[in-house]
Order: C-alpha cells, then structure tokens, then sequence
C-alpha cells in the first residue's frame, strides 16, 4: 500500500508538470508564433489605444447607434463575469423584460427575437442580419443618413455562414458602429 | 428546421463515423502497445517516467489492485488541485491578484474536476489564477479521462481474456491513455482552435475603451458612467482542447463555450462537437476489434446513434418552436435570422448549433455548452437531462461511455437469455449471479443518489429553495438537473441555480464522488468475474450480439431502465411546465 501511494503522489507530480505547465507553454509558444493576433484577443486599436475586441460585444444604447443583444453578464456585458440570464420559458420576469425592450425598440413592426432576448456568453458580438436592418429607420432618422446608404452598410457588414455552410449568417455590432461613425 | 440546419448535423456525424474507425484502430494499438508511429519520442520517455515512480510495466493487476491504484491516484491528484486551489494568492500567474479559493468550493471543485465532472459553481474568470486553471484544472482534465479509458480499458480485457485472473497495469493505461492518446491530440486541436480566434496567451486582463459611455442609475438612485471594458485574457486553448477531447467540460470562462474567446466560429464550434464524440466513438470500434467481434462494436454504435438522432430532432424541434407568451416579437426562421428560442443562445450558432451541441454534449459526459440549458424551452431541457439520466452511455464520456453501455449490454443479454429461457452467454463468457447483481449494483446507485438528493434539496427551503432563479416546475427542474448533471459527471448545469452555497457545494461534491467511485468499483468486480470464466463455444441457442435485433434490444433496455426510474419526477418537472406554458402560466 505504501509502494502504491509513493509512485501515485511521484507519478502525479512529474504529470502535472508536463500537462500543466509545460504544455501549456508550449501551445502558447507555438500560438504566438504562428496566430500572434487571434491568440491575444484580437483587439482593436486606434490611435495607441485599445478600443475592444473584435469578439467580445460592448453595450450600446443610444439610439445613434446599433444596439447588441441584451446582457446578462454583470450590469451588461462585463466580461469580467460572462453569463447567461438563465431564465427559464415560463419566466414572468423574463417575458416582462423581453416586452419591455419591444417597448423601447418598436415602431409597431415585431422586433427580431435576438434583439431582444440575452445570449448565452452575455457578450455576443453579433447581431442577426434581421436586427440590424430592423434598426436602420431609428439611425436614419437619428443621424439624418438616408436609409439607402445605412443598408449598404448593413450588407457589407453581413458575415455570411462560414463555408457557406456552418453556424448562422451575423453582423458585428462593434465593426458595424466603427463603421457607421466613419460616415460624414 | 430548415434544410440548412440538417445539412449541419448531417456533416457533423457524417464526420464522427469517418473518424471513428481510424481512432479506434489506433486505440487499440496504443493499449495492446503494439507499435505506433509516436513510439520512437515516447518510448523512451515512458521507461524514464517508470523508474523514477518504480512501477513495473509488466506486472499485470487483479481487479483489487487495478481498482486501488485508480483510487490512490484520483486522491492524489484531488489533494494537489485542492491544495493549489487555496494557495492560489501565494503561487504565481495570478496576474489579477485573486484571494484563496473558499474551502467549500475548493473541496467541489477539486472533486469536480478529478470525477470528470467539471461541476462549476464558480465564475471561473474572476476566481481561479491563470495557475490554477493549467495545473489545478487542465490536469484533470488529462488524468480524469485517461482513468476512463484505463477502466474501459480493464472491463474490455475481463471480456476479451479467458481463465485469467488479471486486467492489466492502472500505471502502464494511464500513461499510455494521456500521452500516445490525449497529449498529442490536444495539441494539434488547440492549435487549430487558436487559428479560429481561441485566445492562448499569460498577459494581464486588458482595458479597452468603450465606444460609447454608458450612464447607469444604481440601486442607490446614484448616476454611475462607464467608460470602459475589462477584457479577460489566459491560456484558454490549450485547456480548451483537452476539455473537448477528454469529454470534461469545465470552461475556462463562465459562460464556457458560449464564450467568443472559448468558440469564436462556427467552425470552432464544429470541431469542439467532433471532439467530443471522437474518443467514445473510437474506444466502441477499438472494444469490437479487440474481443474479436468487430461487428459486435458497430452494433453497439449503432444503439447510440438511435438515441442520438431522437434527442438531436426533438430537441431541435423544441427550441425553433416559438414562446406563445411572447408578443411584438418575430420568432420565424428565416434567411436573415435563426429564429425559435433565442434566449441564451449565441447569434453565430443560432438555434441548429445550441440544440446540436446541447445533445452531444449530455450524450457524452462532456457539459461544456455553447448555449444556456436553463432557457431552454421545456421540452428542448428536457432532452439533455434524459440523456444524462439514461447513464451517458450514447457515446458516453471517454471510457466510463464504453464500460456503462457494457453493463447494459451485459443486461440485455440477460433478459434475451430470461427470454428464451438459456443461461445468458455473452461473447462467450456465461453471465451468472453475481455479475448481474454487479450490473444492477452499477445501475441502480444512479437514481438512488439523483432522487434522494433532490428530495431533500426540494424539502429544505432555506437551503435548497433559496437558490432558485426560476420557480414553479421550472424550479425542480433546476434542482434535479444538478443532481443529475453531478451524479452522471457531465458538469452542465441549469444554471439559475446559485450551487456556490454551503449545502449544494457539499451535497453535489457528495452525488459526483459517489457517481464517479461508487459505480467504477462495481464495474470493475465484474471486469474481473468475467476475466475468470471459460469461453463456452457459441451454439444455436447463443444470442448473438452482432445483429439489428440486438441493437434494438439493447435501445429498449436503456430506454426502459431510465424511463421506469425518471419518468414520475420528469413528468412534476418539464413535462409540467411544458403543459402550462401552453395554457399561458408564468410563475
């Protein structure tokens, strides 16, 4: 028995050095090497200041701008602490805050179901093609843009399904409202 | 559904049964140690590794001493993970600074993660060090899977074996399990998950600066504007990929893989998927060659893919169903949107990935999600707790997938012989008594922990209650899908449910060790009874196990075994609040 615990504790030491540090180092060595933006986060810059991630949503809620999802990670979308709202279908809380973002959001047409309902991570970027051309009549009107030139953007901002094939077609809300403010 | 959305789980099992048989070929190279192509690195490495721990590669171990080694090794490495877990703020790459791990949840966690659980009642990013995850956490996932395989391992030898008294060496599986199987092929998938946007890195959080300034009214009526975003950072792929590949499913992030920095792309999502079913499906092709009976292997797989194709459809029905208690809102599927049950789902999966993921993700002991269960429409819920609750044994979690579909095959077997009224045999080895009272043992801890813990949970207001997020049958659902999700050491959650209290933290660390041990050590004792026996040579009463009869009486004992036992409790849970949703309850 005591031959057993020796080589058990010995054995889990020499283990957890090469799964826990060594190779994690390594991926890490080789990410950089071959992938140095996707493995830090893909961040975007402007002028020497980082001003968010590619893929990690940021909350927007003036109606000059597209909004995201709505966000259960902490006050919305801190992704200190990503997370699902975990309200079940039957929820009275839930379908009073789905209503309520109808409220705010609608001019009488019914509002795509992403734009109203909170993702899984509390950080989705993306937005369906549906919510963001469901926006463009408030941003017209906000901004004094012509709804023609706010669809052109909108479609240049549709992220097709990857290989034609997988997952749905989206729109980055950041790269979408970088986008927007480019405009004169 | 659309045409699109099959033609998404079409590629993706088309795929898993490509990849099948060349993983379990190789499989069974690796634990017969016949050559492989990696033997020159790691052979050497291997003898090193033995003499410094003194273990004898050639002593084979009875069943007793396979099951202790596996057992003062599960305690080692908990000790180590509990130990790193509560010093966390005196070890280094803790670039956050984050304090000691409460005892509470450092006891759960570190049985979490060495059941292969993956339980998680923590915010993972804002409790756990970059150290802890990669030593404390990341091991495990290597260690928790390689004991899977070497259990499967053990019970496919007592089959395969006649007249022997052994099973094979705990020490000699284990390494080859992890570093011929595991480590090289997390390797080459955390790789491919970094060029998909998978973060790998040790640098401290980042803060960006938002576009826009948010002003926010706090409880207190005072006006708060926030400025920036705290972007969380660390080596997630190379954990990512070993959590995937060793079905653990314990997220670098809360929102585990419904994280864009965990699955940023569809096709990331893709290759998590087919991580997760690769190994289980290899390990039942690998069980076919070596018994003899390849035939028997895709017979028992196709068992499997009975149950996964019903979950995937129904679950897949249910979320694209639109909430009827919801107005002013367009829930159609559509070319511009998914449509269905959007609430904690991912726009880049969309209903079609959640549901999909969802079910292999229960099918196998993984419990990662890309989505949130908890949201989930009644029935869509339902489907993946079904699956844990049938034993995980449709592809299962790597190894303890294999040796639980063995004891129910061990079972049908039994009924087919009760049936015909012959002494069961099964690949030629006579099943008497005291296997079937091992199997029975096997099977019937499961409820046993699953109901008697949600009963007391449901009983004691204060301390099962008041963790609740939703109410009503919802509310029991929450419960017993912890339970569930801890016994069967899958780690998803219904998520609403606040488990970092006193009472769950020990009540769920209790249903995961027993879930895990408890039924490992029955399993094994039969390994052993069946190694002992005799070959009887087949005759014209033997039931053969080879044919679509068998497949479809194997289907009907697991599905006749999980119904009996769940259906009352499942029927007070979604299955009720299925039936009001309709009628327009909300609670």
């Amino acid at each position: 028995m005591k031959k057993h615990i020796i080589t058990a504790c010995l054995y889990t030491a020499i283990t957890a050095i090469l799964l826990g540090v060594v190779y994690p180092l390594g991926i890490t060595i080789l990410a950089k090497a071959f992938f140095p933006k996707q493995a830090s986060g893909q961040l975007i810059v402007d002028n020497g200041q980082a001003i968010g991630s590619r893929l990690i949503g940021q909350p927007f809620d003036s109606p000059t701008y597209f909004h995201g999802r709505p966000s259960a990670a902490g006050v919305g979308y801190d992704a200190t602490t990503s997370s699902g709202s975990n309200l079940g279908p039957t929820s009275q809380y839930l379908v009073d805050r789905i209503h309520a973002s109808v409220q705010q959001e609608s001019s009488g047409i019914p509002v795509p179901i992403d734009l109203v309902t909170a993702s899984a991570s509390g950080l989705d970027p993306d937005i369906s093609p549906a919510a963001a051309m469901y926006q463009i009549p408030r941003i017209a009107r906000e901004r004094h843009l012509s709804r023609t030139v706010l669809q052109q953007l909108v479609i240049q901002h549709i992220q097709p399904r990857q290989f034609g094939l997988l997952g749905e077609p989206t729109v980055n809300v950041l790269a979408l409202n970088l986008a927007l403010d480019q405009i004169k | 559904m659309s045409l699109n959305g099959w033609l998404q789980i079409a590629l993706f099992i088309t795929l898993v049964l490509l990849l099948a048989r060349p993983m379990g070929s190789y499989i069974t190279q690796v634990f017969e140690r016949r050559r492989t192509l990696l033997d020159p690195i790691l052979v050497p490495c291997e003898r090193v590794l033995y003499r410094i721990t003194s273990i004898d590669a050639a002593h084979e171990m009875r069943w007793t001493e396979y099951a202790g080694s596996m057992l003062v090794f599960s305690a080692a490495t908990l000790l180590l993970t509990y130990v790193v877990e509560r010093l966390q703020h005196l070890l280094p790459l803790n670039p956050q600074h984050l304090p000691a791990v409460e005892p509470a949840l450092a006891l759960n966690t570190a049985i979490s993660f060495t059941t292969n659980t993956n339980w998680q009642a923590y915010t993972p990013e804002s409790t756990m060090s970059y150290l802890t995850q990669m030593l404390g956490l990341a091991t495990h996932n290597f260690w928790s899977a390689a004991v899977g395989m070497a259990l499967a391992m053990a019970l496919v030898r007592g089959i395969a074996r006649r007249e022997s008294k052994t099973l094979g060496n705990f020490w000699v599986d284990l390494t080859r399990g992890t570093f011929w199987i595991l480590l090289p092929m997390s390797a080459v998938v955390a790789l491919a998950l970094v060029s998909q946007g998978v973060i790998q890195n040790f640098k401290p959080y980042d803060s960006v600066k938002l576009l826009q300034a948010r002003q926010l009214t706090g409880s207190d009526g005072k006006l708060t504007t926030i400025t920036t975003q705290t972007i969380p950072q660390g080596p997630v792929a190379s954990q990512e990929a070993i959590k995937m590949l060793g079905t653990n499913g314990g997220g670098f992030f809360n929102a585990n893989s419904a994280h864009p920095f965990e699955n940023p792309t569809p096709l990331s999502n893709l290759l998590q998927m087919l991580c997760i079913f690769l190994l289980p499906a290899g390990l039942v092709v690998s069980l076919g060659q070596m018994v003899g009976s390849p035939r028997h292997g895709w017979a028992v797989l196709a068992a499997m893919l009975i149950f996964w194709f019903a979950g995937t459809l129904v679950c897949y029905w249910a979320e694209v169903q639109p909430n009827p208690l919801l107005h002013g809102v367009d829930q159609h599927v559509s070319l511009l949107q998914s449509g269905g049950n959007m609430e904690g789902k991912e726009v880049r999966f969309g209903i079609v990935n959640s549901a999909l993921f969802a079910i292999v993700t229960t099918d196998a002991s993984c419990g990662a999600v890309n989505s949130m269960h908890d949201s989930f429409m009644p029935i869509g819920g339902m489907v993946p707790m079904i699956n844990i609750l049938l034993g995980e044994v449709v592809f299962g979690g790597v190894g303890a997938g294999l040796y639980g579909m063995l004891v129910f095959v061990v079972i049908a077997v039994f009924i087919a012989g009760l049936m015909v009224g012959r002494t069961p045999e099964y690949l030629g080895k006579k099943i008497e008594a005291y296997d079937v009272q091992m199997c029975m043992l096997y099977v019937l801890i499961f409820p046993l922990l699953i109901l008697s813990l949600s009963a007391i949970s449901v009983l004691m207001p204060h301390l099962g209650l008041s963790s609740l997020t939703n109410h009503g049958p919802h509310g029991l659902s929450e419960i017993l899908y912890a339970y569930t999700s801890a016994t069967g050491n899958n780690g998803s959650a219904f998520a609403g449910l606040n488990a970092n209290t006193p009472w769950y933290n020990y009540s769920l660390a209790v249903a995961m060790f027993f879930g895990r041990f408890m039924m490992i050590v029955p399993m094994l004792a039969l390994a052993g009874s069946l190694a002992g026996k005799k070959i009887v040579p087949a005759s014209a009463g033997t039931f053969p196990v080879t044919t679509p009869l068998f497949t479809v009486l194997l289907a009907g004992v697991i599905l006749i075994v999980g119904a009996l036992t769940f259906f009352p409790v499942l029927s007070l849970g979604p299955v009720l609040e299925h039936l009001l949703l309709r009628t327009g309850h909300t609670f």
